[in-house]
């Protein structure tokens, strides 16, 4: 009977459960584990610069290929600084497994160095946590955590190790399987009611698709193509599911909510049955709750029951997850031989193809200044729509979302649910390992950047060649804006006075630096970069400094009160030509 | 209609350290109602019987359900307002016994169902077991100033007839 320890059976688990890498920062609580990571390969350590980091970098590795992120932190402030990330995956449902050291199990309690009660400043932003104390359980605990964290809504874990345990040593066995008796999501869908959806979903004389992160999360797309063209029904994604529905497909008619486009929102508002797929009503879609979907009948598919029926009252409940659930609908309707209104439905599509013509996403161009919607927009072409974007927070986040259409699921990585600032640029570190040789662009401002600047370091030590789209406007320009319709213009601390050179900066880390701040340098620029295959670029653009996020529902809107751009002072952005240079 | 209902929740729970505070936490993060809250071990000793009294609408309650039975150490869990429960709790209540007091304290705790634990020549210790709505009613019985000390253990409750909360 071999005996080994616990930071060597943690390192077997973790090769047992097919880790690739493993994003951390050490520290004395976890110099152990660090040990038994020396004197092996299969599981790659990366040294990123900060704990945040570690856990975007997992997250986003986990986003864009589908399985589980993995972290490792010290303990006291190794784990407080983790403490944002996980808050972001958990919003997000986005499966993690992390490990934080904790003090030795005597000392737990007694306000030793470095101790933090890890589990209890977790336990509100984790769907899970445990704290190890006896070496026989530290291998079931982590069968269990990537159980959990990868099942149901998935969502990050915490194991918080003490020094000690990792130093015992015991037998190892890895359970093949573990159960949890308070522990079973529902998968398939319920036949009964199923059958229900489908009836009203064909009853529909205004109907829309309203998806969302969970088909994504549950690779759900192909499921969902598949329907929505069986039934020719207009869809819409949110934040977190653009990509699941392809963008350039002539039923997808954009992003729906806040920063949605008029036709997704006006749709919303007037449709007769809403057929929601694995998203949550969460208030930037939903705006002000009593003038939601007035006159909609609901179905709402989604594997978390607390999801549904949460902020609104929905008519056909379905918990199960996207997949099994769209497939048994399909099979219905192609075994009944079921057919919608055509009828009906042909007229709505004229109603919908009248908002289209408000082409709410237009927006002035400019020979002299450099818009940042443009660069968006030449971005998408250059990388032939293609690339893995992620995106930072703000105003720059909402224009990816607008005009890069994604084609494809997990092709766009943002922080949606938290807003986390600083998770562009780690999120693309992490998305460039899980597909090295894929373009991976990060979009990112002049703020957001600078909250995980030091992980350039990172990309540098580990060659993972990202380019950095920097919208720099010299603002906090979601902030600004939001000061500047609703502060009048009382612009209170989103000006940035000094702002690094960021050219430079990327040099000094030896990275390639580009400033552009001319429109017609935009395109060649980004092709540029991008030929650099191997190399990370900052492209520093410097963009107009007030232009403003539209289509716009203010807080507290209906979906149909919208503001658009100044109608007078509008340029399609879709009819070619129109984009001047 | 009456929309903000008490509603008596009976969980079992993993018996595991820190499973209480996720409850707890639970019902303190969303700005849930919290009136009571008692836990105790059960026969089964992997498992603790935590019995909780909250309000709120239809919606919230259903929220407040759903949110419970997401946590990973619920095994399962009952709403026994939503069936025929048997609701009891104890209440520990010390009161003044001097002179023309003491039958008379006596007498109402006899009406109650009572029982005298303790005796001092100016004070009872009384025991009472019932639902909150006689403990109350006990407690608007007693002369205010009469009370020295009130000890409540919080609800707990079992259906009636062959349903059980059991795994
Ligand atoms: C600056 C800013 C502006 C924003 N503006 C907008 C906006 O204009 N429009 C917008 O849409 N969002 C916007 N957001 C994002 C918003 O805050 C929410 O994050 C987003 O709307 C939530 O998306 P979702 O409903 O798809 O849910 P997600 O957070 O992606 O949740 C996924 C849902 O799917 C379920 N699920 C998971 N797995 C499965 C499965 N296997 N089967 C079934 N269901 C499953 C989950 O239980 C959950 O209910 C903005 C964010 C920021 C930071
Ligand atoms: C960590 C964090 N702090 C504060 C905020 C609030 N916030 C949201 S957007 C924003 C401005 C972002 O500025 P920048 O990155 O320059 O993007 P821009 O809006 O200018 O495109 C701020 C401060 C946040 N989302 N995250
Ligand atoms: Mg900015």
């Amino acid at each position: 009977m071999e005996l080994i320890t616990g930071a060597e059976i943690l390192v077997r688990c973790l090769k047992e459960e097919g880790v690739e890498y493993l994003f951390g920062y050490p520290g004395g609580a976890v110099l152990h584990i660090y040990d038994a990571l020396y004197v092996q390969e299969d599981v790659k350590h990366i040294l990123v610069r900060h704990e945040q980091a570690a856990l975007h970098a997992a997250d986003g590795y986990s986003r864009a290929c589908g399985k589980p992120g993995v972290a490792l932190v010290t303990s006291g402030p190794g784990l407080t600084n983790a403490v944002t990330g996980i808050a972001n995956a958990y919003m997000d449902s986005v499966p993690l497994v992390v490990f934080s050291g904790q003090v030795p199990t005597a000392l737990i309690g007694n306000d030793a160095f470095q101790e933090v009660d890890a589990v209890g400043i977790t336990r509100p932003c984790v769907k899970h946590n445990f704290l190890v104390r006896d070496i026989k359980n530290l291998a079931e605990t982590i069968k269990k955590a990537f159980f959990i964290a990868t099942t149901g809504r998935p969502g990050p874990v915490l194991i918080d190790l003490p020094k000690d345990v990792t130093i015992a040593k015991a037998e190892y066995h890895y359970p093949k399987k573990v159960k949890l008796r308070s522990y079973n999501p529902t998968i398939k869908g319920h036949a009964g009611q199923i059958r229900k959806a489908v009836d009203m979903i064909l009853s529909a004389k205004r109907p829309i698709m309203y998806t969302g992160g969970g088909v994504i999360l549950s690779d759900g797309s192909p499921e969902l193509v598949e329907l929505t063209q069986l039934l020719g029904y207009p869809i819409t994604n949110t934040l977190m599911g653009l990509g699941a529905y392809p963008a350039t497909d002539k039923q997808f008619i954009g992003m729906l909510g806040m920063h949605g486009t008029y036709e997704a929102n006006m749709a919303m508002h007037d449709c007769d049955v809403l057929i929601a797929i694995g998203a949550r009503f969460d208030d930037r879609v939903t705006g002000k709750i009593e003038k939601f979907c007035p006159h909609a009948r609901i179905v709402h598919v989604d594997i978390d029951p607390s999801s549904i029926s949460k902020n609104v009252q929905v008519d056909i409940p379905i918990v199960g997850s996207v997949p099994n659930v769209l497939r048994a609908m399909i099979s219905v309707i192609r075994d009944e031989k079921l057919k919608p209104d055509t009828e009906a439905l042909g007229k709505w599509w004229r109603q919908i193809d009248e908002w289209r013509g408000i082409k709410s996403l237009s927006y002035r161009q400019s020979n002299e200044i450099i818009k940042p919607q443009f660069v968006i927009q030449k971005l998408y072409e250059v990388t032939q729509g293609q690339a893995i974007i992620t995106s930072d927070v703000g105003q720059h986040q909402m224009w990816a979302a607008q005009y890069y259409h994604f084609d494809r699921p997990r092709q766009w990585i943002n922080s949606g649910g938290l807003g986390t600032m600083g998770f562009g640029l780690p999120a693309a570190m992490g998305a460039k390992f899980a597909f090295p040789d894929q373009d991976v662009a990060c979009v990112t401002g002049d703020g957001s950047i600078q909250m995980m600047l030091q992980e350039l370091a990172t990309m540098k030590q580990y060659n993972t060649p990202v380019k950095i789209v920097n919208l720099n406007n010299g603002y906090l320009g979601m902030v600004r804006q939001w000061q500047e319709f609703f502060y009048q213009k009382r612009y209170c601390m989103t000006y940035f006075e000094s702002l690094p050179d960021f050219v430079m900066l990327a040099e000094a880390y030896g990275h390639v630096g580009m400033r552009i701040d001319k429109p017609r340098d935009v395109e060649g620029a980004l092709r540029e970069a991008f030929a650099m295959k191997d190399r990370t670029v900052f492209l520093d653009f410097i963009t107009d400094q007030t232009e403003n996020v539209f289509p716009m529902i203010p807080s507290g809107g209906g979906q149909n009160e919208m503001l658009l751009a100044e109608r007078d002072e509008m340029v399609s952005t879709h009819d070619e030509g129109m984009v001047l240079l | 209609m009456n929309n903000n209902n008490r509603h008596l929740i009976s969980i079992l729970l993993e018996n595991e350290a820190g499973a209480l505070s996720r409850v707890a936490n639970l019902f303190s993060a969303r700005g849930y109602n919290i009136e009571s809250l008692t836990v105790a071990p059960t026969d089964d000793p992997t498992l603790s019987r935590l019995t909780l009294v909250t309000s709120g609408n239809e919606q919230v309650i259903e929220q407040i359900v759903k949110q419970l039975n997401k946590l990973i150490d619920v095994v399962k869990l009952i709403d026994l307002s939503e069936t025929d429960a048997i609701e009891r709790e104890l209440m520990l209540i010390k009161t003044k016994a001097n002179g023309e007091q003491r039958a008379e304290m006596k007498r109402l705790s006899d009406i109650f169902g009572g029982r005298i634990l303790d005796v001092t020549d100016a004070t009872y210790t009384i025991e009472l077991t019932g639902d909150g709505e006689k403990l109350d009613n006990f407690l608007r019985a007693v002369e205010r100033d009469a009370i020295l000390e009130v000890v409540r253990s919080g609800a707990t409750g079992i259906a009636r007839g062959q349903k059980a909360l059991h795994i």
